[in-house]
């Protein structure tokens, strides 16, 4: 057990996991403060036919799923105010870029493991080139992050008043879809377009149950996410089983077991915590 | 160029996607009128352990499909008012279901084939079997629904006055929702886990754009779900590319049609 942390594709994946857990917990805070969890979800599956077809160019799928998934993240964020909810457009387009994935699939890739891999992740296979990019991208998302941290806050939870303050409230929407459309190829990598709820919506959900005071919340979610990713790679290195498997099930039970256990205990801190823009 | 269909195994796919473009397009009309379409989109993932479960077991995949759907249906039908923060809620769920289909195709041995067949959609592989059971479903449940067409038609549109007039709407509900979950299951052979919306939410949404009646909707959604079925998999069996993808370009292209024409008027 303890000699395969010593092989390099182990180590490769904890580093490439470790990073994108904490990414996918801070950018997955604001997710569920600005209710774009369906966003969310359509960006995860345009990353797909990323994926998918930047085998026709020859690039490796990560750079594919980059492209794609910043390159819808910034039409979501220029043209779409409303992003929210269950949409029959966004259900639409989501099934179309779903049915283009499956056409480059068959086109310029045989195997449908390759397939598996894109949808349920592959992070033991995890190349150094990829970890490179995602160190990169991750840390570059990071820096930005943190200089519009306040404003995106004040932003997130009173628009209308962050807007009389002269906060660019349409631009810091706008900057963070990219920040998410960049933390969404990242996080395809370690879980998969289908599980990509594991690490980025379900820390930040249970930790937003538990806390309502934005730093320790992130703090909280990042060390939820590392706990999901690095709990399930160990559980799935030792039981030999998918690794997405471990950690979008080690996620979604502390997500489910939280709400009437916290719920149980302190009944009044679990009023409803609605704000401006938030989806009841 | 026609004569592929005299091939038995296409004849079984227009009959088994007929059966299904009804009913899909009848219960998609409902499920739009009645805000549902996300439960539509759940139930097909969970649908997608039950499938990976049936075929670890052994047994064919629309069994498994039929049961876990059935079950969440239910869950959904009685848990939908309880639920607060839905969409995180759900998702969470789904994201656990599609965890366990993953495991459930990592035991058995047949692995990816199996899991992209679940998730894309088979239909040109369906067997006679599935085909009868798909047609049994499909015509009981449209029988019932017909049955059932007039309450249910008012508690969608009035829940409120439903209720008052002694219609039993929270029951409705929850039967509505084990509709949805056979026709998720036995659609789920044509388009695939991935690809439900767009023979389920798909026809009905574009013929509730041409017209108002709820019949006349239905109808053309009906006709227009057939048409793709039908069209997508003779295109797919002269060019031997994936069904789901000509399936859903035609349900994307013709809603994108009719919405830009509503944009332009």
């Amino acid at each position: 057990m303890l000699a395969l942390l010593n092989q390099q594709f182990i180590q490769y994946a904890f580093l490439a996991g470790t990073l994108i857990s904490i990414i996918c917990a801070i950018v997955g805070y604001f997710v569920v403060l600005r209710s774009q969890a369906f966003a969310a979800e359509s960006l995860s599956c345009v990353g797909f036919t990323g994926a998918t077809g930047a085998a026709i160019f020859g690039a490796s799928s990560l750079v594919g799923t980059f492209f794609f998934t910043i390159l819808i993240a910034f039409g979501f964020g220029t043209f779409g105010k409303r992003i929210k909810g269950r949409d029959i457009e966004i259900g639409m387009v989501l099934s179309f870029a779903l049915g283009l994935g499956v056409l480059f699939l068959k086109l310029y890739t045989s195997n449908a493991t390759e397939a598996v891999g894109i949808l349920f992740g592959s992070i033991l296979s995890v190349t150094a080139s990829d970890l490179y990019l995602s160190l990169g991208t991750g840390t570059l998302a990071l820096i930005i992050l943190a200089v519009i941290f306040r404003p995106l806050l004040f932003a997130s939870i009173d628009p209308e008043v962050a807007e009389a303050r002269g906060v660019p409230v349409v631009l810091l929407g706008l900057i963070f879809m990219v920040l998410l459309g960049i933390t969404i190829a990242e996080a395809i990598l370690v879980v998969g377009v289908l599980l990509v709820f594991a690490l980025l919506i379900a820390p930040a959900a249970t930790a937003q149950h538990i806390t309502n005071r934005p730093g320790v919340s992130i703090f909280l979610s990042i060390a939820l996410g590392l706990l999901f990713t690095w709990g399930g790679m160990l559980l799935g290195l030792f039981f030999h089983t998918p690794v997405s498997f471990f950690i979008a099930a080690l996620a979604a039970i502390t997500y489910l077991a939280i709400i009437p256990l916290y719920h149980l205990i302190s009944p009044h801190f679990y009023v409803s915590k609605a704000h401006h823009g938030r989806e009841v | 160029m026609f004569e592929i269909l005299q091939y038995s195994f296409i004849q079984n796919a227009f009959i088994a996607s007929f059966f299904v473009a009804i009913i899909a397009a009848v219960v998609g009309y409902f499920l739009l009128v009645r805000g549902l379409t996300f439960a539509g989109h759940a139930l097909s993932h969970v649908g997608f352990a039950g499938a990976a479960g049936a075929v670890l077991l052994g047994v064919d995949p629309i069994f498994g499909l039929l049961a876990f759907t059935i079950i969440s249906g239910i869950g959904i039908g009685m848990l939908a008012r309880v639920l607060k923060e839905r969409d995180v809620t759900i998702g969470i769920f789904l994201t656990l279901a599609l965890a366990f289909g993953i495991l459930f195709l990592f035991l058995y041995q047949g692995y990816a084939e199996q899991a992209y067949s679940i998730l894309f959609g088979t239909i040109l592989g369906i067997s006679t079997f599935n085909v009868f059971v798909t047609a049994i479903f499909s015509s009981i449940s449209l029988l019932i629904l017909l049955f059932l067409f007039r309450p249910l038609l008012f508690s969608s549109f009035d829940p409120e006055v439903a209720q008052a007039r002694g219609v039993p709407v929270k029951l409705l509900g929850v039967v509505f929702l084990i509709f949805v979950a056979i026709t998720v299951s036995i659609s789920v052979q044509v388009v695939g886990v991935l690809l439900i919306f767009t023979l389920l939410v798909g026809p009905a949404a574009t013929a509730m754009r041409v017209v108002k009646n709820p019949y006349l909707t239905i109808g053309l959604a009906i006709c227009l779900g057939i048409a793709y079925s039908w069209i997508g998999i003779f295109i797919a069996a002269q060019t031997n590319l994936p069904v789901s993808f000509f399936i859903a370009s035609l349900s994307f292209g013709a809603y994108l049609v009719v919405r830009l024409k509503e944009v332009i008027s």
